[in-house]
């Protein structure tokens, strides 16, 4: 198929290019800027003015709910809610059912994706068994299989020296290591930010050293055991100063932060609203403004979705007892169009923490335009607001506290390597 | 426009008269919260009876609760003293339905199982919907449609009609 | 979002009873009056009134408690309702339902009113926002959250002792704040009320994260904290928190914390010392102080009863009647 989008402005990070420009795509990749190769005929064209085109969105941690929990959600289902949103990479951390640990589970996911055809899913591998944080899953086996990297989820590797071997062994082969720092017990039974708010709703809180001192254990090994890592879903402020300073040393640290804690705070539990459960939990303004900073500064390389879509009665129940997590990929643009409306970074700082950040963190040549890229591509309307209701979601998970909001950015185009698996009617 | 007092002289004579017709000695007053309170202590003085006057509130004993609700200046009910086999005289300000004086009646029982009641109003303005009567009254008055009389007190008390609007 | 905002009605009337929390002092002095004015009934030959004959209180016990439900079946059995009391905690939820369905189960029996006690904060809320409009629901505690009526029997117990004079009086609350939802709800409730010196003595592994922001002064050291006051609440301290990474020991804690009759001696000669039970005797406070002449303990149970009536006949009133009517 041979696509022409014509008249758009064309958001490039990774190639520096942010202005007016055609784009001709043949084959699936990209083989012409501004002017189409020879004998170029488009059997499709896009008019693509007033619209911004970019390269696909990369998401970097989406539950798809399969295997495992295919009640709340399907691949199927959920890669067609990414279509619908210019998201065209998710990574899946490998808490699925069964974990993410034997080959078997890899191939399942990569045949279902390919089978709906709507995204590219790529898959972290688990760091131990059924991580348990006791044995070493086989993650050679599983990078053989085609896992991006290894993770432990947001199971916390208790042990400090199983962490310890676990890196290691991820680093004689080369893997990412995908690291969510939650200390096992300061972190145990809490449901919000151990502050005001959980003071007087009476929740069990989750203080901020759950996050930092999981961290500052994870920062020593992967100091001393060079691996390269990448710490997901940030929360705190004292998280982001000491991710900054491991990097201003030198370690090979990426970070990113998930897009809903750019925009709330511990407040926005209201009373109780089962919507604002999330893990790690909603902290502080403070908190909040300095992630906004890390992401602007670059500490914070990646904005996600941390997509965890959920069936209704999952959030049925008093505020401690409701499954954490947030029905992501609906908002992952309008939440980062969103920063940009509030001054935090530049457009097309922001287009590069959803496009070429995370294709740098999981080192695949994804997230650009450049000629002979892949074409995965979105095309969106940056004026035009999307009002979020059950009604407009495209994930079968409603469980976000942003119904009811209007946000910026319409996606009226998705490409997945040359093929259109998005089209707004009648854009 | 009512003289109060001359309405209380004639209270008190037709109680003094019901009374002896019962041979009833050594009464109680009760008075119904808060007009009949107010009453009950005029009617005291007159009688020249000795001891406490005691107060119901009926609030929790109204027909109507559930209709209309808690009333929020709720008053304790408060009868100083044991009602076994007293006379007790129930003193309102106003008998309408009838409806007031069946809920003083209940929580009266509730007290304690008295050897007779007397029903003493200012004023019966007829309406009733119960098989209730007063056995002394200080006057009886006609109202028109959509009238209602009302007592205000305690210093001085007065009597009003008014147009429910 | 405003708290009080689910449980009061479009007139402002209260409706469920679920927190002190966004209450208006009027609201409170209503349910303290109308407590006061049921406080004989107890005295009387017939020790009920037929205020809630034909309505149905269904206790529903998602956490076990003796007391708490004993009291409130009292208070509903006084007012003349029909009482169902369903220990859930032993039932149903155990098989998996879960609490949306135990509720609507519930409520197809055509009950009038959830007296509700569930180990998770948030719960009575989340009844109140899903049952059939009326419903009347109480909360008789949720998790660490709250527990009002409790809040509200103090409240009489203190207003009898010490007059309406709260902003007046300093008030210690002392042991598990962490863990509690009384001492929440107190700590609104004396704020409400105008108390402006409320305090708060606990070690740190007790206390929740800025709780002074609650409108506290936090304190350490018992005897500092008991310096002056006019009233003492002591609260109860669970077995299996006595000992581990919280407290060292009962017996550290009894030395610390623990209130006897010279510790009480830094109080005001009138003070008065109440505890919502059940006491650990010799862990919280001594014997003497039990049973001494300041503690003022059985009087909170007794004024349990008179507040949970109030409660009770006041917002099933409510609930039943539009506003228009009163």
């Amino acid at each position: 198929m041979r696509i022409a989008i014509r008249g758009g402005r064309l958001i490039d990070p990774a190639h520096g290019r942010d202005g007016r420009h055609d784009l001709y795509i043949a084959e699936g990749r990209v083989v012409g800027i501004d002017a189409p190769p020879g004998g170029f005929v488009p059997e499709r064209s896009i008019d693509a003015s007033g619209r911004i085109v970019c390269p696909g969105f990369i998401d970097l941690c989406a539950r798809l709910r399969e295997p495992g929990a295919e009640h709340k959600a399907t691949i199927a289902c959920e890669t067609h809610a990414a279509a619908r949103n210019g998201i065209t990479t998710l990574v899946v951390p490998a808490d699925t059912d069964p974990v993410i640990d034997e080959t078997a589970v890899v191939e399942l996911i990569r045949r279902r994706a390919e089978a709906a055809g709507f995204a590219h899913v790529l898959t972290l591998g688990a760091l131990t068994r059924g991580l348990k944080g006791e044995h070493l899953a086989e993650m050679a086996a599983l990078k053989e299989a085609g896992c991006v990297g290894v993770g432990n989820a947001l199971a916390p590797v208790a042990s400090t020296l199983v962490l310890r071997r676990a890196l290691e062994y991820a680093a004689s082969h080369g893997l990412t290591v995908f690291l969510t720092p939650l200390d096992p017990w300061l972190g145990a039974t809490g449901c919000a930010h151990d502050g005001q708010i959980a003071a007087r709703l009476g929740l069990a809180g989750i203080p901020v050293a759950a996050e930092t001192a999981a961290l500052g254990r994870d920062l020593a090994l992967i100091e001393e055991t060079g691996v390269r890592a990448h710490i997901g879903r940030l929360s705190s402020a004292r998280a982001c100063a000491m991710v900054a300073r491991a990097q201003a040393e030198g370690l090979p640290v990426t970070a990113d932060v998930s897009a809903h804690h750019l925009h709330l705070c511990e407040q926005d539990i209201g009373r109780f609203d089962a919507n604002a459960h999330v893990l790690p939990p909603l902290r502080t303004l403070r908190d909040r403004e300095a992630l906004r900073a890390a992401v602007a500064s670059g500490t914070l390389l990646a904005v996600c979705s941390d997509h965890q879509p959920h069936e209704a009665d999952a959030k049925l129940d008093p505020f401690g007892l409701t499954e954490p997590g947030i029905s992501g990929l609906d908002t992952l643009l309008g939440l980062t169009l969103k920063l940009v409306d509030e001054g935090v970074l530049p457009l097309a700082e922001a287009i590069a923490r959803i496009t070429r950040g995370p294709a740098g963190v999981l080192g695949i040549d994804a997230g650009q335009l450049g000629i002979g890229a892949v074409a995965d591509v979105c095309v969106f309307d940056p004026e035009r607001h999307r009002a979020l209701t059950a009604r407009t979601l495209a994930s079968r998970g409603h469980n976000t506290p942003f119904l009811g909001w209007e946000l910026r950015g319409e996606v009226t185009h998705t490409l997945l390597a040359g093929r259109v698996v998005y089209a707004h009617e009648g854009a | 426009m009512h003289d109060i007092e001359r309405l209380i002289d004639t209270l008190a004579n037709a109680l003094r008269a019901a009374l002896a017709a019962r041979a009833a000695s050594a009464p109680a007053l009760v008075g119904v919260h808060t007009g009949g309170v107010w009453i009950a202590e005029r009617l005291r003085e007159r009688l020249d009876l000795p001891g406490p006057i005691g107060t119901l509130d009926i609030s929790f004993y109204r027909d109507d609760f559930t209709r209309v609700g808690m009333n929020p200046q709720v008053r304790p009910s408060h009868l100083p003293f044991d009602l076994e086999g007293r006379h007790v005289i129930l003193v309102d300000d106003v008998l309408h339905t009838g409806r007031t004086t069946r809920a003083a009646l209940n929580e009266i029982f509730d007290y304690g199982r008295p050897a007779s009641v007397l029903l003493a109003v200012l004023v019966d303005r007829g309406g009733r919907e119960l098989p209730i009567a007063a056995d002394a009254v200080g006057a009886h008055v006609d109202l028109a449609p959509g009238e209602n009389i009302k007592l205000t007190g305690p210093d001085p008390l007065k009597l009003t009609i008014q147009k429910r609007p | 979002m405003n708290p009080a905002s689910i449980q009061l009605d479009a007139q402002g009337r209260l409706k469920h009873f679920l927190t002190i929390e966004g209450l208006k002092r009027q609201h409170l002095i209503d349910i303290l009056d109308t407590a006061e004015s049921l406080t004989g009934v107890a005295e009387r030959r017939v020790k009920k009134l037929p205020t809630l004959r034909g309505k149905t209180v269904a206790n529903l016990f998602f956490e076990s408690s003796t007391r708490t439900r004993t009291t409130f079946e009292l208070a509903a059995k006084r007012l003349s309702a029909d009482v169902l009391t369903v220990n859930i905690a032993t039932s149903s939820t155990s098989k998996g339902e879960t609490l949306l369905d135990t509720v609507r189960n519930i409520e197809a029996m055509q009950c009038d009113m959830f007296v509700v006690r569930h180990a998770a904060s948030g719960a009575a809320e989340f009844i109140a926002r899903h049952v059939r409009p009326h419903i009347a629901v109480l909360n008789a505690g949720d998790g660490r959250h709250a527990h009002p009526t409790q809040a509200m029997l103090d409240m009489l117990t203190i207003r009898r002792h010490k007059g309406p004079a709260f902003q007046d009086l300093r008030v210690a609350i002392v042991g598990d704040i962490l863990h509690s939802r009384v001492a929440r709800s107190d700590i609104h409730a004396l704020n409400v009320l105008g108390c402006a010196n409320v305090r708060v003595v606990a070690p740190r592994t007790l206390l929740p994260p800025e709780v002074g922001t609650l409108g506290v002064q936090v304190f350490h050291d018992l005897d500092q904290g008991l310096r002056d006051v006019d009233v003492v609440i002591m609260l109860r301290l669970q077995r299996e928190r006595m000992s581990g990474a919280l407290l060292p020991s009962a017996q550290e804690y009894y030395q610390q914390y623990g209130l006897t009759e010279e510790r009480l001696a830094v109080a005001r000669p009138d003070a008065i010392v109440m505890h919502p039970g059940p006491i650990n005797r010799g862990v919280e406070m001594a014997s003497a102080v039990v049973d001494g002449p300041r503690s003022v303990i059985l009087e909170q149970v007794t004024n349990g009863i008179a507040v949970r009536m109030a409660v009770m006949s006041i917002t099933l009133g409510n609930q039943s009647s539009p506003a228009e009517d009163a």
